[in-house]
């Protein structure tokens, strides 16, 4: 069934980290098997923020010398960001498979990624200036614990909780998906794609990777595909409503904009609250009201309709 | 079909003391079908008999057996406040009961209700009332899709817009829409009637074999099977009777509603009589 969820605040930031972890708990029972945000920060830099994991959840119960694997693959996606020039000048280990850096470059990015990824075990879940991607197993106020999200500040965010129908339950098939490699760009998505294994052949042949079996995975690099095309956001949006057959609901966030789209059927649910200072949106109106107190005036989005906000 | 004998079939499936006026759609052309509204196992309430409750810190699940228990001790008006969208609220409500949810609420709200006259100050979620049989609900903001899934008999209103497939699989009664309508409304409705006051979606009606729909603005297209039918001075009068009711309008009067019916003969279904079409939806 799967649950998501969107918020973005205009012309401020908040505690954002916060403000999704609550709408996400309010939507566990969609999905209880993992849960995933795409917070963007209000202190975004010419620094990248690079968000990756060396190793699932579950192998850590795999293997005598796991933990040791694990040390040696973050030490190589080390040698290799060295190799190629990569100046990092922060880092953080969440836990022990999930890493955050940051670092300054200037060079050809998608190469520092490929490189990265060719480790075994290793997937890069976000690169940006101000987009920082987490997702693991769990509900969202595990997740949120897990990476103390509590008190991250910014401007939008969105968010997934997980009911696994089309692939396992790991990290790596758990949302958002990050628009490879393009910056700052997510997605998350609640339905079933039909056309998943013609337009993922199509877009392996034009040099998109694929890091999972996940149909919703489909929408992020279909969308990076897009802008690369020169699409802007809410032509790439529109034309995904065309393209991709079967029944959704997404929401694609980028460092400055937050989108939505519905299938043709308006067969999956989404609920929006928009303001002067603040849209919210979710699969289900009790999310949006986990962070307002007060009454507010709520509705559905349309079939076919695709929406853009700027923060 | 042809030789179906109605008399022996309704008898048969213990249906024979059932009338066609009652309960379903057309209890607003009869003035005696009050009579038809009789709750033999209903709990009996005093309408001036009444209470409130905060739903705010309860469970689902606390808050509908809440309300069984202040039904059962003869609360006939109930106000239940803060429902906070929460799904499931008020379903299987069988009886007479004057209630008020004052706030929003989540999915599946008000399903199954068989006699209450009940009020959302605020939105629905998907799949309000589905499979209402009798009564009122009168949603005063937007609403969902599926909005009277399955509807029997009873009113159901909307003050505001609504979602797609609004009606689906509609066999009886009344759904009142103020504003827009999504797509697909009206998909495979098979009885009752729909009025629409804004505009209408893509697919209106698509695979409608039976019933009514009226539409006071655009329509976006008719689904297959859906064609604009003949407004009746009847059913003029039928609309103004059944929209003052509610307070509501058609926006340029309902003479100016376009009418659309099931168009495609379905051999097997339209040569039964009426009460016939009713043991087979």
């Amino acid at each position: 069934m799967c649950g998501i969820a969107g918020l973005i605040h205009r012309g401020s930031s908040a505690d954002i980290g916060s403000q999704m972890t609550s709408m996400l708990q309010a939507l566990k029972h969609r999905g209880p098997d993992s849960t995933g945000f795409a917070l963007y920060g209000d202190k975004a830099t010419s620094d990248h923020v690079m968000r990756f994991k060396v190793a699932e959840q579950e192998d850590l119960a795999t293997g005598f010398d796991i933990h040791a694997t694990i040390v040696d693959r973050k030490n190589t996606v080390d040698e290799r960001l060295k190799e190629l020039g990569v100046t990092i000048k922060n880092e953080e280990q969440v836990t022990e498979y999930a890493h955050r850096y940051t670092f300054g470059f200037d060079g050809d990015l998608k190469r520092v990624i490929d490189f990265v990824e060719d480790i075994e075990g290793v997937e890069i879940l976000s690169v940006g200036h101000a987009l920082e991607l987490i997702k693991d197993l769990g509900d969202a106020t595990v997740v949120s614990e897990q990476y103390k999200l509590g008190g991250f500040a910014g401007t939008h965010a969105i968010g997934h909780t997980r009911m696994a129908t089309e692939s396992d339950v790991d990290i790596r098939s758990a949302h958002p998906y990050w628009a490879y490699p393009f910056n700052d760009v997510s997605v998350v998505h609640n339905g079933q794609l039909t056309n998943y294994w013609t337009n993922r052949r199509g877009l392996e042949r034009r040099g998109h990777r694929f890091m999972s079996d996940c149909d919703s995975e489909l929408i992020a690099v279909y969308i990076a595909h897009r802008i690369d095309q020169g699409d802007d956001l809410h032509t790439a949006m529109s034309r995904s409503v065309d393209e991709l057959d079967g029944v959704f609901t997404y929401l694609v966030a980028t460092a400055d904009s937050l989108g939505m789209a519905k299938d043709v059927m308006a067969a999956k649910p989404m609920v929006l609250y928009e303001s002067d200072d603040l849209i919210a949106l979710a699969s289900e109106e009790v999310a949006i009201r986990s962070i307002f107190p007060n009454e507010i005036d709520t509705f559905d989005p349309y079939e076919g309709e695709v929406r853009v906000w700027q923060s | 079909m042809a030789e179906l004998n109605q008399e022996h079939e309704s008898h048969k499936l213990g249906m024979h003391t059932e009338q066609l006026a009652g309960r379903t759609q057309q209890v607003f052309f009869s003035p005696s079908a009050e009579e038809n509204f009789t709750y033999p196992d209903g709990i009996a309430v005093d309408f001036n008999k009444e209470t409130e409750f905060d739903a705010g810190p309860m469970e689902i699940r606390d808050v509908n057996l809440k309300l069984r228990e202040l039904m059962q001790e003869g609360y006939g008006t109930i106000t239940i406040r803060n429902p906070g969208a929460k799904h499931s609220l008020g379903v299987g409500i069988l009886n007479r009961l004057n209630l008020t949810f004052d706030g929003s609420l989540g999915y599946f709200g008000c399903g199954l209700a068989d006699g209450p006259n009940i009020r959302i100050t605020g939105r629905v979620g998907w799949s309000c009332a589905e499979n209402m049989m009798a009564g009122t609900i009168v949603v005063e903001k937007n609403a969902g899709s599926t909005f009277g899934a399955a509807l029997r008999g009873g009113d159901l209103v909307c003050k505001g817009d609504v979602g797609s497939r609004t009606g689906i699989d509609q066999k009886g009664g009344t759904i009142i829409v103020g504003g827009r309508a999504g797509a697909f409304t009206g998909f495979m409705m098979q009885r009752g009637r729909i009025i629409i006051l804004g505009d209408a979606g893509k697919n209106l009606g698509d695979s409608m074999y039976d019933g009514t729909i009226f539409v006071g603005g655009k329509i976006e297209d008719l689904g297959v099977d859906a064609v604009e039918g003949e407004m009746t001075e009847t059913e003029e009068k039928w609309l103004e009777t059944k929209l003052a009711l509610y307070g509501m309008k058609a926006p340029n009067g309902v003479k100016n509603l376009t009418k659309i019916v099931a168009g495609k003969q379905l051999w097997n279904y339209d040569n039964l009589e009426p009460s016939e079409k009713k043991l087979v939806l």
